[in-house]
């Protein structure tokens, strides 16, 4: 299948949404109502240094675990150095390193 | 009696079990600093000093230090001539430990028999001496204000019971003393009382109630004791000899926690000493709460209190038994277990490695990174004073894990500085520049790099300024330093800076400084405080640095000038940019 006159078949990256498990996103929301007031600027993610090196992107993070795509998460918060730049460039005052430690204490590695 | 037996047992006890819970090579540093004449001859100055006198409360209020020594020295007095008096004349008692302090009851004698009135009157002036303490304390109790502090601590029941039997102990003693004075002899004090009362209550029976009163105040006290807050009085002993055997905090809760967290007299100078107090609600998160919880064992409220904090380090700087709220913090919260566990090990430094061989290495960090006129200034004033130079993290770095540090995750911290300590190796600099506290603090504190100087900004500025290789010219504006708590109460830089804004124009100091600074409020320390409940705590340390109306604030953290950047009503800025501003020529010399 790969590489049929220089195009390829990439897996479905449909979600289906009625079979994502939303508990732990709801928990999420109930330990930061903040997690809310997100905007998806991108600011967070632009200042931040670990995404240098890795992709990491708060914004992004935030995006996945509302699409149900929690491993994508996980692996992009796997490389944050938590220094804090995210909370200070946020429009929205959002307390960015809770944030991320609240999630790193709900989810698991997989 | 059965106060004085239980408290001793526990006491035992309680040495014990934080001996073991030391790990073993601490363990071994203190037995060995026990004995080394040194740190033996510290040991008992400081605990004469600190435990007895109260030196350093006397520094802080003259009346609140007379009332803790008068209490602490004058009870010790006490007890040590009443010892004298039962050694001189009743030697054969000396070995049952009551004795002494129930003296007057069992011996009938008067100062005729015993050769003199000194000691009697020296009994008579130290108990004096304990109930004007007492007194006081009884009004500390009422105005605080008068003591030099705003707010003080909210006892607990427990606590209320040993401070209502310890404020009796003294008046009854008084008391009982008296009545059997004319039979046992007395003093100035004793004496006199004891005139009055025969009149009116001759009858001898009366005698006997008293002295029951007055031991069963002191049995109370020292039953409770060990619950309460008056448990620092044997704590203190053991925390002074490990501080100074340079012992450090590594379980949250045993060993050295576990003495602070007991060594905590509950005084509540941290309360006025938080910056977080400016708001009512968090009073109740300053570190003698947090000791309290810890000894209840209560984690929803430890966790609180730990995570709130600033961790700005001025409870430690003013607490005067010595408690470290900030490190004990993080103690606490490096307990906490996550889910998810970040892993750096992957990260490739060579591309992040630069050859400055010889030359000065400047790693601005992620701070300075969001502050760009920091960065601009300080190459600015490199290149003014022509020192070769490189960037570390021109584009992008590695974080110097202190905010990690600071969260708790010891672990991930570490991570980072092998990574940074791998790059800083390899690229053969000599020194090390930052331009951030917090960055500063931990290559200082924390990083192995032998030969390479670390050094901060304001350091650096200083030495070249006063090498004359940069030219200051002054003008006409007036500065305030602002202390950021990394730099001041972290790492001891205090004058640097002030040196330096000295020779560019006038400098004024704010309220409270240098060691007594306040936090800008930003801090990375706090978890949970969210920037809306940051602003008020800003505003405060806004407050307190223009109270002698300076035209520019400089500080020398890019936090703390983000933070008062927002909401100050002057100019703010780096000192490397009011430096920049007032270079006039330039001198190469290199």
């Amino acid at each position: 299948m790969d590489n049929i006159f220089g195009f390829k078949l990439s897996p479905s990256s449909t979600i289906d949404m009625d079979k994502v498990d939303f508990t732990l996103f709801d928990k999420l929301h109930e330990l930061e109502p903040d997690a809310w007031k997100c905007m998806a600027c991108g600011s967070c993610s632009a200042t931040c240094p670990a995404g240098t090196f890795s992709g990491m992107s708060l914004r992004k993070v935030l995006h996945c675990l509302q699409r149900g795509k929690q491993k994508e998460a996980v692996n992009m918060l796997r490389c944050c150095m938590l220094c804090g730049k995210c909370s200070i460039v946020c429009p929205r005052g959002i307390n960015t390193r809770h944030l991320i430690l609240s999630i790193c204490k709900l989810y698991k590695e997989d | 009696m059965i106060g004085m037996a239980f408290v001793l047992t526990y006491c035992v006890f309680a040495l014990g079990r934080i001996f073991f819970q030391l790990p073993g090579a601490d363990r071994k540093r203190f037995l060995v600093s026990l004995v080394t004449p040194k740190t033996m001859l510290k040991n008992v100055r400081d605990i004469f000093c600190d435990c007895l006198l109260h030196v350093k409360i006397w520094k802080r209020n003259k009346l609140l230090g007379y009332m803790h020594s008068s209490i602490a020295f004058g009870w010790f007095m006490l007890i040590v001539v009443g010892h004298i008096e039962v050694l001189l004349y009743t030697p054969h008692r000396v070995k049952l430990f009551y004795y002494p302090i129930f003296f007057r009851y069992f011996v009938a004698e008067d100062e005729h028999t015993m050769k003199g009135e000194v000691l009697f009157f020296l009994m008579d002036f130290f108990l004096l001496v304990v109930l004007s303490g007492i007194a006081l304390a009884m009004i500390k109790r009422l105005r605080s204000r008068l003591f030099g502090m705003r707010r003080t601590t909210r006892p607990s029941l427990l606590d209320m019971v040993g401070l209502y039997s310890l404020w009796a102990i003294f008046p009854l003693r008084l008391l009982a003393e008296s009545f059997t004075a004319n039979i046992s002899g007395g003093s100035f004090l004793t004496r006199s009382i004891n005139h009055l009362l025969t009149p009116l209550l001759g009858d001898q029976a009366s005698v006997l109630p008293w002295w029951w009163a007055y031991s069963c105040a002191l049995g109370i006290f020292f039953v409770v004791l060990p619950f309460t807050r008056y448990m620092h009085i044997p704590s203190e002993i053991l925390l002074i000899p490990l501080r100074n055997a340079g012992i450090k905090i590594r379980n949250a809760r045993k060993g050295l926690a576990k003495t602070q967290v007991y060594s905590c007299p509950g005084c509540g100078l941290c309360i006025d000493a938080c910056p977080m107090s400016v708001q009512k609600a968090n009073t109740r998160d300053t570190t003698v709460y947090l000791n309290r919880q810890i000894r209840r064992g209560n984690e929803k409220r430890i966790e609180e209190i730990s995570d709130k904090c600033l961790l700005c380090g001025k409870c430690t700087a003013v607490c005067p038994v010595g408690v470290e709220g900030d490190r004990l913090r993080i103690a606490q919260r490096s307990v906490r277990r996550y889910g998810i566990n970040p892993d750096y090990t992957s990260i490739d430094t060579s591309p992040l490695t630069v050859d400055s061989r010889g030359k000065v290495l400047y790693y601005a960090g992620c701070m300075t990174a969001l502050t760009p006129s920091i960065k601009k200034a300080m190459e600015s004033l490199l290149r003014k004073a022509g020192i070769d130079y490189e960037l570390m993290d021109k584009d992008g770095g590695i974080c110097c894990g202190r905010p990690m540090w600071m969260a708790g995750r010891i672990d991930q911290a570490r991570q980072m500085m092998k990574k940074n300590t791998e790059i800083i190796l390899s690229s053969g600099a000599d020194t090390l520049l930052l331009t951030c506290p917090i960055c500063y603090r931990i290559f200082k504190e924390k990083y192995r790099l032998d030969g390479i100087r670390i050094v901060h900004h304001t350091e650096f500025i200083e030495g070249l300024v006063s090498s004359g290789r940069l030219a200051l010219g002054a003008e006409d504006r007036t500065f305030v330093y602002h202390d950021p708590c990394e730099l001041g109460r972290g790492c001891g830089i205090y004058e640097q800076p002030r040196n330096v804004l000295r020779k560019v124009g006038s400098l004024v100091e704010a309220e409270k400084n240098r060691r007594e600074s306040i936090c800008c409020g930003g801090s990375v320390g706090s978890l949970t405080l969210g920037f809306d409940k940051r602003r008020v705590i800003t505003q405060n340390a806004l407050d307190n640095l223009t109270v002698a109306s300076p035209d520019v604030i400089v500080t020398a953290c890019p936090l703390c000038l983000d933070t008062f950047r927002r909401y100050a009503d002057r100019k703010v800025e780096d000192i490397a940019e009011t430096v920049d501003r007032n270079t006039r020529t330039q001198t190469r010399t290199s």
